[in-house]
C-alpha cells in the first residue's frame, strides 16, 4: 500500500480528506468522552452539550435555526427523508431534475414521481418544471440539487422557488446541497428552500454523518423511528464524534471558503486548460461560469473512461467517471445522458475534482499522466 | 486474469502468481438484469474482490453489459425465435472474454489474458491449439474452441492441467474463501426461479404448436411454446407417460408442428456445420466431433463443403461430417467442435445446420 502522499488526489467530489481540526475534535468522543448523549447523568449531559453546540455552529453556517437541523447518518439518508418523508406525510408525489444524485432520483422513481429535463449545461429547465407542475398538480415536493455531483453545474434555486410559488405554492422545495458546501455560501441558498441535505465527508468531515435542514413548516415522516432522538425526527443513538467533527469541518469550510476558492479556481483552470492544450479532443463539459470552482469534468474523444481510469490508477492518479454500481463497474452517466452529451463523448467522460489540499503539482502531474495515457490508448487502438 | 468469483478462477489467479506473473484480476459485469447463479451478481463480484485481496492483487470491474446484450443476450433470444438451440456461453467467450476483454487487455498493456477454464493451450510444431483439460468430467475445451492463433498465443488457462478435485484442494490449502463454493450452472442471465420460459416469454411471443406422430401424422396433443421445443427433447411435450420412449424428431416452424417418434428417427449419417472457425487452418478427414458441452465426442469424417474431385474447395466455413456410425441429429444452432483423431486437440468448430 502506497502512502497517501504517493497519490495525486483529483477526486474531491467523491470524498475529501478530513481536516486535521475535525479529526482532533472528534477523537475525545471516540475515547474518554464516550457517553450516550440521551442518558441522564452528567457524563451524558457533557456529550449532549457537544451536540447542541455543534448544532448551533452548523445552523449559523447554513443560516437556519438550530432546531431546524436534523443530524443523520449520511447525505443519502437526508435526501431519502426529505423526498420520501415529505410525501409520506403530505401525500401526493415528487418531482426532481433528471440529473439528481441517485439518492434523490431513486426515491422519486420509487413513488412514480416526475423527472424534469435539464439544459445542455445541466441546469433544471424552468419551462419544463413549469409544465410538470401544471400537468401534475399533486406534486408536493420538488427536489433540485444545488450543485451537480458529476459535472459541477450550479442550479438557481431562487428561480426554482419563483416557478414553484406561481405553479405549486404549497409544494416543498428540497435541495441536495452535498456538493455545494465547499463552494457556495449556504446562507444564500437556505432562504429559498424547505429542506437541505449535507454530507460531512464532502467538506473535510468524517464519513457516516450528514444532516437534513427541515425548515419550521416543512413537515415529514421520519425515516427511522424508535428512541425519538432529534426531536422524534431521526431515531438512533447520536454519532457524537461524527457530529462534532462535521460542525468543525463546516465551520472551517465556511470561514475559509472565499480564500479557498480564490486559490483552487486557478488550479482548476490550469488543469482544464492544460488538458485541452496537451490532449487533442478534450471537451470541457460545462462552462466555468456555470459550475463550482473545484469541478473539472471533461469528455475525451476516442477513449473509454474505464481504460483511462485504469491507467491513471496505475500511475496513482485518483479520478473518477460516473457513479459506480453496487458491483463496482462504471455505469453510463444518467447526468450526461440528460444533458444530451453525445454517446461517444459519454464513453470518454472523466471527472477530476479539486479541493482544499490540491496543489499545482497535483494538477501538473494529472495533465502529464492523462496526456501520456490518452496517447497510448489511441496509439494501440489505431495499430490493433 | 478474469475473476468470476468462482473457485476455478480464484485458483487460476493463485497459479499465475506462483509462476511469477504480475496479475490484475478483472471481473466483467455482463448482465445488468436479474441473476442468481451468474457471474455478475453482487455476491460474486464481492467474492472476486475478496479473493483478489487475499492474493494481494489489484481487482477491477469492467462494465461490458452493452456488448453482452448485443452479442449474447439479443442473439440468444433471436435464435429461439428462429427455432434454433443456441449456446450463449460460447458466444460470451467468443465476443466478450476473448474479444472485448483481450482487446481491453491489449489497450492497457497486458501481455496475456487468463481465465479459469478447464482446458489447456499447447503449442505443437509452432502452432497453437486448445487441448482438453486434465479432468475429463470438467473439460471446457468445447466452450473455448473458437480461439484463433492470435488469441491462443496470449491466452493462459492456469488450471487446465488440474482436476476439479485438485483445484478445490489447492483453494482449501491456500485458504481461499471460494474453496467450497458450488460450481455455477446453466446460463448466467437466467434465474432458477423463472427459468428459460420466463426469460424468453417476456421477450418473444410464444406460439402454440400441434404435436403429431412422425410416422402416421396423427394428432397427439399440443405444446404452449414452439420456441421452447428442442430436437431430441423427451420431456415437456405433453405426452402421457408409459409406452416406448418418444422424442421430438422434427420441428416445423412454418406450420407450428412438432413431430415425435422413437429414437431411430433421430439417427442420421451426416451433419452439416456452418460458420466454422479453424484453430489454425482448414482440415479434412477423420476427426472426433463433440456436439454439446458435456456430450462425448463421436468419430466421423470431415469434408469441406464445395470440395471438388481435385480437392479444391470454395468455402472453408461450411463443412459436412459423415458419422462413422449413425448419430442422433443435432439441434440446429448448437455448437459443433472438431477434435483431432486422438480426441485431444481442437481443430475448429461451428454451428449445426441440422
Amino acid at each position: 500500500m502506497a502512502s497517501p502522499a504517493a497519490y495525486t488526489y483529483l477526486d474531491h467530489a467523491a470524498t475529501t480528506p478530513m481536516r486535521p481540526q475535525a479529526v482532533a475534535a472528534m477523537l475525545p468522543f471516540l475515547s474518554e468522552r464516550f457517553a450516550n448523549p440521551s442518558g441522564s447523568h452528567r457524563f451524558a449531559r457533557e456529550a449532549r452539550r457537544a451536540i447542541d453546540e455543534a448544532r448551533d455552529v452548523v445552523a449559523d453556517v447554513i443560516g437556519c435555526r438550530p432546531s431546524e437541523i436534523v443530524f443523520t447518518g449520511s447525505g443519502t439518508e437526508a435526501d431519502n427523508t426529505a423526498v420520501l418523508g415529505s410525501v409520506a406525510r403530505s401525500g401526493g408525489t415528487a418531482a426532481c431534475s433528471a440529473t439528481e444524485h441517485h439518492a434523490v432520483l431513486e426515491c422519486v422513481e420509487k413513488i412514480g414521481g416526475h423527472t424534469v429535463a435539464v439544459s445542455a449545461a445541466g441546469e433544471i429547465d424552468l419551462a419544463a418544471l413549469t409544465a410538470t407542475l401544471q400537468r401534475a398538480p399533486d406534486v408536493t415536493v420538488v427536489s433540485v440539487m444545488a450543485v451537480n455531483n458529476e459535472v459541477g453545474t450550479i442550479n438557481d434555486l431562487a428561480a426554482v422557488r419563483k416557478v414553484m410559488r406561481q405553479h405549486a405554492p404549497k409544494a416543498l422545495l428540497h435541495t441536495d446541497a452535498v456538493q455545494a458546501a465547499c463552494w457556495l455560501d449556504l446562507r444564500a441558498i437556505t432562504p429559498h428552500v424547505d429542506f437541505l441535505s449535507l454530507s460531512a465527508h464532502k467538506f473535510g468531515g468524517p464519513k457516516g454523518v450528514g444532516l437534513l435542514v427541515a425548515r419550521q413548516d416543512a413537515q415529514f415522516a421520519p425515516t427511522l423511528i424508535g428512541g425519538g432522538q432529534e426531536a422524534e425526527r431521526r431515531s438512533g443513538t447520536h454519532n457524537v464524534g461524527g457530529i462534532v467533527a462535521m460542525a468543525e469541518a463546516l465551520r472551517l469550510t465556511d470561514a475559509n471558503r472565499a480564500a479557498d476558492i480564490a486559490r483552487i479556481a486557478p488550479l482548476r483552470d490550469r488543469l482544464v486548460d492544460g488538458l485541452v492544450a496537451n490532449v487533442p479532443g478534450v471537451h470541457e463539459t460545462v462552462a466555468r461560469d456555470r459550475k463550482v470552482a473545484g469541478s473539472a469534468h471533461v469528455c475525451i474523444e476516442g477513449i473509454e473512461n474505464e481504460s483511462l481510469l485504469f491507467m491513471l490508477d496505475e500511475a496513482s492518479v485518483c479520478a473518477s467517471a460516473a457513479a459506480a454500481c453496487a458491483a463496482g463497474a462504471m455505469e453510463p452517466s444518467h447526468v450526461l445522458a440528460a444533458m444530451g452529451v453525445a454517446r461517444e463523448l459519454v464513453l470518454g467522460a472523466v471527472r477530476f475534482s479539486l479541493g482544499v489540499t490540491s496543489t499545482e503539482a497535483d494538477v501538473d502531474r494529472g495533465i502529464e499522466v492523462v496526456a501520456e495515457a490518452v496517447q497510448r490508448l489511441r496509439r494501440v487502438r489505431v495499430t490493433s | 486474469m478474469a475473476l468470476s468469483g468462482g473457485v476455478d478462477s480464484s485458483v487460476a489467479a493463485a497459479e499465475l502468481l506462483r509462476d511469477g506473473h504480475e496479475v490484475v484480476g478483472i471481473t466483467m459485469r455482463l448482465w445488468g438484469g436479474e441473476s442468481d447463479t451468474g457471474c455478475c451478481s453482487i455476491a460474486d463480484v464481492d467474492d472476486a474482490r475478496r479473493v483478489a485481496q487475499q492474493l494481494d492483487i489489484d481487482h477491477l470491474v469492467f462494465n461490458f453489459t452493452d456488448d453482452f446484450n448485443k452479442h449474447v443476450v439479443d442473439p440468444y433470444v433471436q435464435a429461439h425465435r428462429d427455432g434454433l438451440t443456441p449456446n450463449p456461453c460460447i458466444e460470451c467467450n467468443r465476443h466478450l472474454k476473448f474479444d472485448r476483454l483481450s482487446e481491453r487487455a491489449d489497450l492497457l498493456g497486458f501481455d496475456a489474458v487468463a481465465t479459469g477454464h478447464h482446458a489447456r493451450v499447447v503449442q505443437r510444431d509452432g502452432v497453437w491449439f486448445v487441448a482438453r483439460g486434465e479432468d475429463p468430467a470438467k473439460d471446457q475445451s468445447y466452450v473455448v474452441h473458437m480461439l484463433p492463433q492470435r488469441e491462443l498465443a496470449r491466452t493462459l488457462f492456469p488450471i487446465g492441467h488440474m482436476t476439479k478435485a485438485q483445484v478445490r484442494e489447492k483453494a482449501t490449502a491456500l485458504g481461499l474463501r471460494t474453496a467450497a463454493k458450488p460450481d455455477s450452472q446453466d446460463v448466467c442471465f437466467i434465474t432458477d426461479g423463472g427459468g428459460r420460459t420466463a426469460f424468453l416469454g417476456s421477450r418473444i411471443p410464444f406460439r402454440p404448436a400441434r404435436v403429431i406422430d412422425a410416422v402416421d401424422g396423427g394428432a397427439l396433443g399440443e405444446v404452449d411454446a414452439l420456441e421452447m421445443v428442442t430436437l431430441g427433447q423427451r420431456r415437456g411435450i405433453g405426452l402421457p407417460g408409459g409406452g416406448p420412449k418418444r422424442y421430438v424428431v422434427g420441428i416445423d416452424h412454418a406450420s407450428a408442428t412438432v413431430a415425435v417418434g422413437d429414437e431411430s428417427l433421430l439417427l442420421c449419417d451426416s451433419l452439416a456445420v456452418r460458420n466454422v472457425v479453424w484453430a489454425h487452418q482448414p482440415v479434412a478427414g477423420p476427426v472426433a466431433v463433440q456436439c454439446s458441452a458435456h456430450g462425448a465426442a463421436q468419430p466421423g469424417d470431415l469434408a469441406r463443403d464445395g470440395d471438388d474431385s481435385n480437392g479444391n474447395h470454395s468455402n472453408d466455413n461450411e463443412v459436412v461430417i459423415t458419422w462413422s456410425s449413425p448419430q442422433r441429429r443435432v439441434a440446429p444452432g448448437q455448437s459443433v467442435v472438431f477434435y483431432d483423431r486422438s480426441n485431444t486437440y481442437v481443430l475448429g468448430g461451428g454451428i449445426a445446420v441440422g
